[in-house]
């Protein structure tokens, strides 16, 4: 039976919950606000900030010095095709270590996580070497591989959380049935682990869009996603405030967008068999 | 009718190779640049140069320190990825010495090369080779507010003032209550930041960064006697929160009417004489930046330049668009389409002799003057190994300078002595320049 809860716990915990929600979103909601503001009121006081007229010649500038859609096709391709490319790869071994564990797998495991503990700066070089020599330098494929590379461990690890939470025996009763292990993969496994995969996609869609060591050490003009949109507006000397808080709102709308409609799967597979 | 096919087909013929030849020799250049002013304004105008040659210029806009990280990787790999990229006058010494990039002493006839100043000229060459071309440059010197001086009862003479008496101006001009503080400078931590200030301001106190044998001298007491006094005028009379403030936060307040002095980069003249983006256009004043117990190198020496990587295949077009952007006529250009005031500055003595820049630009001589007074190469009292005023031209100098301005700005900030800051800095410079094999 449920435990009942006050009505004044209830209202104590909503209360909390928003004041929560309202301070992580704060720096976006502020970053909004000066994309509406001219440079020299963006760099007011807080309540001069509010205060001051609001207007859309930021955004304006923005859209007249930098070719936006570019930059924006180049961020659907490379994190798109990085998580796609990288769920190709990243099932299988899942499988493998989730249903046919051997003695290592779990060093296996450790191991592929290690390599998210490596600085990214630590290995610029090589890759930037083996990038010049195979022509990758400013492509898109070359994100695409170098960022698959960099989220698979992520997607590994999650998928083989969820896949452990499926009952090895109703795939050894599709074995019995005489599935194949391909159709035992996409036929019984897939439909089951549909919420964790959909969350395993949404999070390392989101980890591609948002990555910036990368994105601006391995591209120049043809190959720069947002990120790089986003850096040309950051100075250290001239007042860009406004320009920049515009490029960054224009760079985050369409991944915030995409968070906001697919929230209840990204929750859902994110408590994926936590509650059991 | 057959003379009329032959010749229509030769007409044709020729149409076509004509066409092919341009296309041939049309080249796609990479761009990397930093994101400022006068940069847009290069952007902007540039298809110009393109429509000119038949050329493209791709952009590669970054903020300066991305960008320094971003080129320094692709021309030591070699990678080839940009054909034109902006540096500044501390990276062109030590990297035309590398050989990392192309020598631009032949421009062709038409580039006037005495008409650059010479200390700009100079400090972006290595033993007589031209490096990079300059697309403006900077020293620095006193913004300060005419009405609130004379208000105080404050006047300024021509001689270039000490800083004790600069500090005995700013003890009369703070006003907080009335939202008037006696000084702004910088405060924020990193070698192009709170540094820039305090370089020029250690070398008017006699100081140096290293002697004769490369020994850091950061515990002197030229050192100790400037980073006090720059701690005590701004905990006194400097806006709160100055340990964070760069240029950019200094610049907006002065332009808001906040401060009554500001010691800063000349460029920033432009913007605060403009109406549009600043309060106090038509109150703001210039002197130079003061000494203490000398003059030599108490304004800084900057420019941002242009220069073409040794790994570039496209050097003939690369060159065309550096002799078309930091030429005389590309200066007019600015000034007749975006307004004199906006022409790129400290340069060229054509745009400081031509009288539509000077009347536009009240601050014109003050700041021709100022860099015609910079020496990088004999920047301090005592004698040094280095070139660079508020830099010095080595490798190494970046982390060294990163590091003492964060020991310095803790200190602004209160969280340590000003002794105890000097004594953690010169450890690690000692370390650096051992390890570098600079002190044996």
């Amino acid at each position: 039976m449920a435990r009942a809860i006050s009505n004044k716990r209830k209202a104590i915990n909503t209360m909390a919950a928003w004041s929560l929600g309202l301070l992580i979103f704060f720096p976006i909601l502020w970053i909004a606000i000066l994309s509406f503001k001219t440079e020299i009121d963006a760099i007011k006081g807080p309540l001069d900030v509010l205060s001051a007229t609001w207007t859309l010649e930021s955004y304006s500038a923005v859209q007249e010095r930098s070719d936006y859609l570019k930059h924006f096709t180049n961020s659907v391709i490379i994190s798109l095709g990085s998580t796609l490319l990288g769920l190709l790869i990243a099932i299988p071994a899942a499988w493998a270590m989730a249903f046919v564990p051997a003695r290592r797998t779990k060093d296996v495991l450790m191991w592929m996580l290690s390599t998210k503990m490596l600085p990214p700066v630590g290995v610029l070089i090589p890759i930037y070497l083996i990038f010049r020599d195979t022509g990758l330098l400013d492509t898109r494929i070359g994100l695409v591989l170098v960022l698959m590379l960099i989220n698979l461990p992520i997607i590994i690890w999650m998928l083989y959380t969820y896949f452990r939470e499926i009952p090895g025996e109703i795939l050894e009763a599709a074995r019995m049935d005489g599935a194949s292990l391909g159709k035992e993969v996409l036929y019984v496994l897939t439909p089951m682990a549909i919420p964790g995969m959909a969350s395993t996609v949404l999070l390392n869609i989101i980890l591609s869009w948002n990555e910036a060591f990368w994105t601006l050490n391995l591209t120049a003009a043809k190959a720069a996603p947002l990120t790089a949109f986003i850096a040309s507006y950051s100075s250290p000397e001239g007042l860009f405030y406004a320009k920049l808080s515009a490029a960054s709102i224009m760079a985050i709308a369409p991944i915030l967008i995409m968070g906001w409609f697919s929230q209840k799967q990204l929750v859902r597979g994110l408590t994926f068999g936590a509650v059991k | 009718m057959s003379i009329k096919r032959t010749l229509l087909g030769m007409a044709i013929t020729a149409a076509t190779l004509t066409a092919l030849a341009a296309s041939a020799s049309a080249e796609e250049l990479t761009i990397a640049t930093v994101n400022n002013a006068d940069m847009i304004i290069m952007q902007k105008l540039s298809p110009e140069w393109e429509q000119k040659t038949g050329n493209k210029l791709n952009w590669v806009v970054l903020e300066e320190n991305v960008l320094r990280q971003r080129v320094t990787t692709d021309i030591a790999t070699k990678g080839g990825s940009f054909d034109v990229v902006t540096i500044g006058a501390y990276e062109t010494p030590i990297w035309g010495e590398k050989g990392w990039l192309n020598t631009l002493n032949d421009l062709g006839d038409g580039y006037d090369y005495p008409d650059i100043f010479e200390p700009v000229r100079n400090g972006l060459s290595v033993k007589d080779n031209l490096y990079a071309v300059p697309f403006y440059a900077e020293s620095s010197f006193t913004f300060y507010r005419k009405d609130l001086f004379e208000k105080a009862g404050i006047e300024v003479g021509k001689d270039q003032i000490t800083y004790d008496q600069f500090a005995e101006m700013v003890a009369k001009l703070h006003d907080p209550d009335n939202g008037i503080y006696g000084t702004c400078q910088r405060g924020k931590a990193g070698w192009g930041e709170n540094m820039a200030f305090i370089g020029p301001m250690v070398n008017a106190f006699g100081g140096r960064w290293f002697d004769m044998d490369w020994q850091p001298q950061l515990t002197s007491e030229p050192w100790k006697k400037a980073i006090n006094y720059y701690v005590d005028l701004l905990t006194q009379y400097g806006p709160p929160g100055a340990p964070a403030n760069g240029h950019n936060e200094n610049r907006a307040l002065f332009a808001d009417g906040k401060c009554a002095t500001w010691i800063d980069a000349t460029s920033a003249a432009g913007y605060i004489y403009n109406p549009k983006d600043s309060r106090v256009a038509d109150k703001t004043g210039f002197f130079q930046a003061p000494k203490e117990v000398t003059d030599k190198g108490t304004g800084w020496f900057w420019a941002w330049a242009l220069a073409i990587p040794s790994s570039s295949t496209k050097v003939d077009a690369a060159k065309d668009f550096l002799k078309w952007a930091t030429s005389k006529e590309y200066i007019a250009m600015v000034g007749e389409k975006e307004g004199w005031v906006a022409a790129p500055p400290g340069t060229r003595a054509s745009t400081y002799a031509n009288p539509k820049y000077q009347e536009a630009a009240p601050f014109a001589d003050t700041v021709k003057n100022a860099i015609l007074a910079t020496n990088p190469a004999d920047p301090t009292l005592e004698k040094v190994p280095y070139t660079g005023v508020q830099f010095v031209a080595i490798p190494e100098f970046q982390g060294i300078g990163n590091y003492v301005g964060q020991q310095i700005s803790a200190a602004l900030a209160g969280q340590q002595s000003v002794d105890q800051a000097l004594e953690n800095a010169q450890q690690f410079a000692v370390r650096e320049m051992t390890k570098a094999g600079y002190i044996k």
